[in-house]
């Protein structure tokens, strides 16, 4: 492999080919005009975006799509504020019919104070999902065994939390991130809990093959900066990993030779 | 007619189909989905697809969402 390779280097999920391995949320933005910049910089193709119902009262209220150009981006509709399964199929069906896209993101939370998926209703949501033939990326816990269920029922790409939503402790859990790497056919993704840039390097160095992030970027005091960052920190990470790490050795390894010394 | 819009009642002159009461509200109807008693209606029926009284209608778009 020579340093040219990594540029063919895509990310294919559910057939689709992507050459970008951030994908970003465009929830907590001050306005949807910083949300777009954020966007570019971050050098995202995917961005997540939720239903909702649409202002009656103010028709003329700014829509997200008149900012974020769907031709540019893939959408990925979430399931946000789901709680059971038939709630999550009535959500994607009509983000479906907004957008036309099949490609969605499955989160059925659990708990309001952890945001932690609820794994059964999960399992069980994915299963309708993909019996009406949406792709299915799914946020899910970092429990190898849930995510190889997960893939089994068909989801086309693992997303298991590095930590809670919107908490940015970074990724808690590299042994079990690594375990459902190294199991999973289709791609895996750390979604939630990145803070900076190190943390979404550090995902991408354990063999992930993306990283989705909102707060990290949306909550930083300068989003569009940060959006950068953490496009370098995706490449950083992919391409270190790519590249293979030294072993790591206990005591010191002197760079310059002995031999020959005055 | 009374139906029941984003859990709102709203009055309107009978008969109308889905795509008059997107016209009539002034909403986008190429940036939004519907849904009539928890099914979906697509794009291509929005014509065709009369509302009746005491109908459920959920119009929803895309928002900023992680």
């Amino acid at each position: 492999m020579n340093a040219d390779s990594s540029k063919d280097d895509v990310l294919t999920i559910a057939g689709r080919r992507f050459s970008s391995r951030l994908i970003i949320g465009t929830g907590k933005y001050v306005d949807y005009a910083e949300n777009a910049a954020a966007a570019e910089a971050a050098g995202a193709e995917i961005v997540t975006v939720a239903v909702r119902r649409i202002n009656l009262s103010d028709p003329s209220a700014p829509m997200l799509i008149d900012y974020i150009d769907p031709k540019k981006y893939t959408f990925l509709p979430n399931t946000a504020g789901c709680f059971t399964g038939e709630d999550a199929v009535r959500t994607l069906r009509l983000a479906r019919e907004a957008g036309g896209w099949s490609l969605v993101k499955l989160e059925v939370l659990g708990d309001e104070k952890t945001l932690y998926p609820n794994m059964p209703e999960t399992l069980r949501s994915a299963e309708l999902l993909v019996k009406e033939g949406f792709d299915v990326m799914v946020y899910c816990s970092d429990d190898p065994i849930m995510a190889k269920q997960l893939e089994d029922i068909g989801c086309c790409a693992i997303m298991p939390l590095a930590a809670p939503i919107g908490s940015g402790l970074g990724v808690q859990n590299p042994i079990n991130i690594r375990m459902i790497i190294e199991q999973s056919k289709v791609p895996v993704l750390v979604d939630a809990g990145v803070g900076t840039a190190s943390d979404a390097a550090i995902a991408m160095e354990l063999g992930c093959d993306g990283v989705l992030m909102n707060t990290a970027i949306a909550e930083a005091k300068n989003p569009v900066l940060m959006a950068q960052a953490m496009r370098h920190a995706v490449i950083a990470g992919r391409q270190a990993y790519l590249a293979g790490r030294m072993a790591k050795r206990l005591y010191a390894d002197p760079s310059s030779p002995l031999a020959g010394l005055i | 007619m009374k139906v029941q819009i984003n859990g709102e009642m709203r009055d309107f002159e009978a008969p109308m189909s889905v795509l008059q009461l997107l016209t009539v509200m002034n909403l986008p109807s190429q940036k939004i989905a519907v849904e009539l008693n928890l099914e979906i209606v697509p794009k291509s029926a929005y014509h065709s697809q009369m509302v009746a009284a005491s109908d459920r209608i959920e119009i929803v778009h895309f928002i900023g969402g992680g």
